[in-house]
């Protein structure tokens, strides 16, 4: 399923654009924002050895945001013709007490030339691998599985492949354009040897590189989940309690995008959910933790050419030295809380505004060697693959790990399953004693007020002193 | 209700039209659109007004090979119908021959009819006017609680439409609307505390806002004195809404497309097996007065019906696609989705005591955890299921909220987390407290079960 875009989706539009937001100012709104999309997805899941799904997927919307001293209202829509944007519009506008039709003058200058980052990128989806090619490459990974694995009672892959071409304007003068690429391939078994079964799963993603699943290490990848899965199919149950804990690098790192990250997002500030909202410049870590969320990596799925609103992404350095540095912000956030822009507004789709979101976000690479964070630990947990988690609107946050180990006299031993991470920020933040010099990235899916979002989530080992671990 | 969006007649013609365009003899289609509108308000002021159309087509395709494909689209104009077909067509060249679905048997078999009062939309700005005052009077039950970070109020009207080139034609036009009150508290030198509450109606007039502020308040209000719990095992008290949550988690116990991929605890073995306590039973039921916003077809356009999973402790049937159900020489169930691969899932459950009276299927009678000495654990409302349960292992381990019972004293717990195994929990029941509560997700009673390992952080 390979599609060509000749025509760009800014083509045409500029007038219709300048229409929409003169017609906004005219009734009162203090900014007009549009964002207009075209999608194109296709997923395939590939079990055993068959593929059973090719679900592909297209669409087309607008979201149309208009603010008002500090409040907004929020439209979106599938229909795109002059009289339902019109009406979204004014659908907007009435939200807010506004009314359309007066004759004065909107102060609206008109847009600024276009500022298109998509010009190099209108070849991706041609670029892209064919639907054949990514069954046969799923294929082959589910196939490494059977090659390597044991007592695997189901083997699958999966490939997702989105594409996003965005238009964003607003009355400020913003007017931009991008292309967006996404694909993830994900393996996960199920492994069953009488009443022993353990599941495991993997997720590799990248953005902005069409030829990305032809390179991927299908033998690499099973291997490592093969072992995995091994080892954790005769584990034993972890003993609950409280411990010191390594977490390993790579996906490792969703311990601060899910305990810290969330709360240095200018939409927690405005719900008073944050307990750093007045902490700027003050220790609120370890002088051990650098963090850093930034837009630019290459090819790291959380990397933005513009965010949803238009701005150019920055590398924004959240934590340093443990003292918090500043706030990811949007242009919501900037307007409610004072806090600047950082280039991370970012939503799901046209459905929803864009909100203040993590993009890359990682701890700093330390001094020391990883094995020396598990020698310094007499008992505690090797966290080697971590699973999801979530924060509350208290601050208190829970992450699953799905492969374990226990620490002995500093040293690896056996395997340990059903282990939960929970705590508090405040908490566990001034803990984290030592980091080492691995700083890896990995890619997943961040889900709050605006959206599924695509992100990268990274860090080297880190060592935290004691924290909670749920078990039996 | 005002005129269908979604026009049957039409929509079926200019797809037979399109269809025979591009050699396309089979297809189905599952369709809808609707129109949201919402508020936030924070400390007196709005927050954020939405307001969504949205309209979604999704199609299959059969090709020469009898092979399927699928695909969806949000364009409805007829380039999208004709772009989706072309789509699906080649999709279907990857169809999977072991497992081919079908068009439903029962998909113009009669449908029950639903009482589903129809509520017009009400301006955004009284839904507004309701939200700020339902806000002011939950902040005004207790100087702790200072803010409702987590508050909207929506109303949705929907269509949705199933149609297939063998003449099948269901359709549903349905308003709902929602409110949810979730109050942040805190005292001076004590940690946060949060807690909410939910109501669905068919209109945003007829939603309970009182009962749902009492609700929230009564929660945050109860979590302010808390103290944290010693790690070790306890009997514990699910409440409904949790123990929904916790059975909902583990619907692949009854999901017949689960089974036969493999991930299921369940095989085709275990259905006239025991599952659970000889007093305990489970029934799907879509149905159910108490399910706003149920459909009476499913993705196929089976008819919704009232499934018996579990009775007496037995499991007693899956829940069915056209295909799945077809593998196991059944009629479909109603519970199917739409896709390449049909996916299955659960409507409303129903859960509760297997029969009245008689102790052998009653369990333990008189449980009151108002008058229990302790200790023992009761669970408020789980969190974190999408990472904390195991599904295909049949593991759990979620963070919760709730309050530890000792010497007739209720204290809320600071932080702690329930782990085990969805099979030992379901033969560990001890028994049913108080009648069965009406919840947005299910019916269920409060259920007591024995030894559960706790984490805490005494």
């Amino acid at each position: 399923m390979t599609t060509t875009r000749s025509v760009s989706l800014a083509d045409g539009w500029t007038p219709r654009l300048e229409h929409l937001l003169a017609h906004g100012r005219r009734a009162g709104a203090d900014l007009v924002e549009v964002f207009v999309e075209r999608t194109e997805h296709i997923g395939v899941l590939a079990e055993q050895d068959r593929i059973t799904s090719v679900s592909p997927a297209f669409g087309l919307g607008a979201g149309i945001r208009v603010f008002r001293d500090q409040q907004d209202g929020f439209v979106s829509t599938n229909d795109l013709s002059e009289s339902g944007l019109l009406m979204a519009l004014d659908q907007a506008l009435g939200m807010l007490g506004l009314v359309a039709g007066s004759s004065g003058s909107s102060g609206f200058e008109g847009l600024v030339p276009l500022r298109s980052f998509a010009d190099s990128k209108r070849d991706w989806l041609e670029r892209c691998p064919t639907l054949a090619e990514a069954s046969h490459k799923l294929l082959e990974g589910t196939a490494r599985l059977e090659q390597h694995g044991q007592h695997l009672q189901v083997r699958r892959g999966s490939y997702a492949r989105d594409w996003q071409e965005v238009l964003v304007a607003a009355s400020d003068g913003t007017y931009g354009h991008d292309i967006r690429l996404h694909q993830s391939l994900g393996l996960n078994v199920l492994a069953a040897d009488g009443d022993h079964r353990a599941s495991l799963g993997r997720r590799y993603g990248t953005s902005d590189s069409p030829d990305d699943l032809r390179r991927w290490d299908a033998e690499a990848s099973a291997l490592e989940l093969t072992d995995s899965v091994g080892t954790m199919l005769y584990a034993d149950y972890v003993e609950a309690g409280q411990m010191p804990a390594v977490l390993a690098n790579r996906f490792g790192g969703v311990i601060f995008h899910e305990a810290c990250g969330h709360l240095l997002e200018t939409t927690q500030v405005e719900r008073g959910t944050t307990p750093f909202s007045d902490k700027v410049g003050q220790l609120i870590a370890h002088p051990a933790v650098t963090a850093i969320d930034e837009g630019l990596s290459q090819a790291a799925f959380g990397s933005l050419s513009m965010d949803d609103e238009g701005m150019e992404p920055q590398r924004t350095v959240l934590i340093k030295d443990g003292v918090l540095q500043c706030f990811l912000s949007d242009r919501a956030g900037e307007l409610r809380t004072g806090h600047r822009r950082t280039g991370s507004g970012r939503r799901q789709s046209h459905g929803f505004a864009a909100a203040s979101r993590m993009r890359n976000t990682f701890i700093a690479a330390g001094p020391h060697r990883p094995e020396a964070l598990i020698a310094s630990v007499d008992r505690g947990l090797y966290c080697k693959s971590m699973g999801g988690g979530s924060v509350g609107p208290t601050g208190q946050f829970n992450f699953a790990v799905d492969e374990a180990y226990l620490i002995e006299n500093g040293t690896l031993t056996k395997p340990v399953k059903g282990a939960t991470l929970i705590g508090e920020a405040k908490e566990v933040m001034p803990r984290i004693s030592m980091c080492a010099n691995d700083l890896e990235l990995a890619a997943g899916f961040c889900g709050s007020v605006s959206g599924s979002i695509f992100v990268t989530v990274g860090q080297p080992h880190i060592k935290v002193d004691s924290i909670t671990v749920g078990g039996r | 209700m005002g005129e269908a969006v979604l026009k049957a007649e039409p929509l079926r013609d200019q797809l037979a039209q399109l269809a025979r365009q591009q050699g396309i003899q089979q297809w189905d289609l599952g369709a809808s659109c609707s129109s949201d509108t919402s508020v936030q308000v924070d400390r007196g002021e709005p927050k954020q007004i939405k307001a969504a159309q949205r309209s979604a087509i999704t199609v299959r395709v059969w090709n020469e090979a009898g092979l399927v494909g699928i695909t969806s689209t949000s364009d409805l104009s007829p380039e999208g119908l004709s772009k989706a077909l072309s789509g699906a067509k080649e999709a279907s060249g990857f169809g999977n021959p072991d497992d081919i679905p079908a068009f439903s048997p029962l998909a113009t078999a009669p449908v029950q009819p639903l009482q589903q009062p129809w509520h017009e939309p009400v301006n955004i700005l009284n839904l507004l006017d309701t939200l700020k005052d339902a806000e002011r009077q939950l902040l005004e039950r207790h100087v702790a609680i200072g803010t409702v970070p987590y508050n909207g109020l929506a109303q949705r009207s929907s269509e949705r439409l199933y149609l297939n080139s063998a003449g099948a034609c269901r359709q549903q036009a349905l308003s709902t609307a929602s409110l949810y009150l979730y109050a942040r508290a805190v005292e001076t030198g004590r940690k946060p505390r949060s807690a909410g509450a939910v109501r669905v109606a068919y209109g945003s007039t007829e939603l309970d806002v009182a009962g749902c502020i009492d609700e929230a308040a009564e929660r945050t209000i109860s979590h302010l004195a808390y103290a944290p719990i010693a790690t070790g095992h306890y009997t514990c008290v699910f409440s409904p809404e949790a123990f929904l949550d916790l059975i909902g988690a583990f619907s692949s116990l009854f999901n017949a497309r689960a089974v036969l991929d493999g991930i299921s605890l369940s095989t085709r073995e275990s259905l006239g097996q025991a599952l659970a306590v000889p007093f305990l039973s489970i029934v799907d039921n879509g149905l159910h007065p108490g399910n706003i916003g149920a459909s009476n077809f499913d993705g196929e356009g089976t008819p919704t019906q009232r499934l018996p999973l579990v009775e007496r402790g037995i499991l007693t049937h899956f829940l069915h696609s056209e295909a799945t159900a077809r593998a196991f020489g059944v009629s479909p169930s109603g519970h199917a989705g739409m896709g390449a691969k049909v996916s299955v899932g659960p409507d409303y459950f129903e859960i509760g005591p297997a029969g009245s009276g008689d102790p052998a299927t009653a369990g333990v009678a008189g449980l009151d955890q108002n008058h229990h000495d302790g200790p023992l654990v009761v669970i408020d409302s789980l969190s974190a299921l999408h990472a904390g349960v195991k599904a295909s292992q049949g593991s759990f381990s979620l963070p919760f909220d709730g309050w530890l019972i000792r010497g007739g004293e209720r204290v809320s717990i600071e932080a702690a987390t329930v782990a085990g195994d969805i099979r030992q929990l379901l033969n560990t029941l001890i028994g049913f407290e108080g009648s069965a509560k009406v919840t947005p997700d299910g019916v269920c009673p409060w259920v007591w079960v024995e030894g559960l390992s706790i984490t805490g952080e005494a």
